[in-house]
């Protein structure tokens, strides 16, 4: 199972797609329990602590990513809508940019005795959703996979030939 | 790369015809007359894929004998590639980790009932 990424030129959104063969009220658990959200969140070279996390319509969140040189970096939110094992509803906003927002909803849905997990995030600008994507990269994450995978299979053809 | 050649290169690959044009220029270089047979698409209709193609840095143009052959240019595809599979990397190295906990979850679960 891999996740998919749509990401559509001049659009300020990012769709993310991800099977799991688990139901759905186990993988909402994992979203809405500090101790099980910060096994799992995050690359393993950032450790991620839940400072906070009030799942209810209204309710904070906060969680920090720490690097191997004890670098953090702080994101929160809120809630939108009581979360339910269907749906969850809630904004981001990274601490070194305060005002600077996005809006992420994460469905699950049943499938075959597992659930499709989809993740909709809507920035503010496309300038926004390139700059925020970009920065995954430069907080020295690597890409390991190609996503126009024919395309890009066909060049690693040619590059090795 | 910066986000406004990110933009050019992705508004590039938009078309279906022109990311099917790289895929034939993987295989080699071409001429306009090569890449109107497979497409079914006319001339000029291809000679304008190939104008937005080059001005994104996604292929280049050169002259043969009479014949002008289009090369496909790796690295802004390259480039916009991994621009978003770190981003991809990052979601599915925490939902490889988020399988091993949801399968201990649901072992937990049954164990109760």
């Amino acid at each position: 199972m891999t996740t998919e990424i749509i990401a559509e030129p001049g659009v300020p959104q990012i769709i993310l797609l991800r099977e799991f063969d688990a139901s759905p009220a186990v993988l909402f658990r994992a979203h809405v329990e500090p101790e099980l959200l910060a096994q799992w969140l995050g690359p393993e070279s950032l450790a991620t602590t839940v400072d906070e996390l009030d799942p209810r319509h209204g309710g904070q969140w906060r969680y920090t990513q720490t690097d191997s040189r004890g670098v953090g970096h702080s994101f929160h939110g809120l809630f939108h809508g009581d979360p339910t094992p269907e749906r969850i509803v809630q904004t981001y906003e990274f601490q070194d940019q305060p005002g600077r927002v996005y809006l992420n909803t994460t469905t699950f849905q049943p499938r075959g005795g597992g659930t499709l997990l989809r993740q909709n995030t809507v920035f503010q600008s496309v300038e926004d959703r390139d700059g925020y994507v970009a920065a995954g990269m430069e907080r020295g994450l690597r890409a390991s996979m190609a996503i126009l995978d024919a395309l890009v299979t066909k060049l690693r053809t040619e590059q090795g030939g | 790369m910066d986000v406004d050649q990110l933009n050019v290169v992705f508004s590039a690959l938009a078309d279906p015809t022109r990311r099917a044009i790289l895929a034939r220029l993987a295989q080699g270089d071409a001429t306009v007359a090569d890449l109107c047979v497979p497409f079914a698409v006319s001339q000029p209709a291809i000679s304008r894929h190939l104008k937005v193609l080059e001005r994104a840095g996604l292929i280049s143009r050169r002259r043969r004998a009479t014949a002008r052959l289009s090369h496909l240019e790796a690295e802004p595809l390259r480039e916009a590639t991994s621009w978003l599979a770190s981003y991809r990397d990052y979601w599915e190295s925490s939902y490889r980790r988020l399988d091993g906990l949801a399968a201990a979850l649901e072992a937990d679960e049954r164990h109760d009932d």
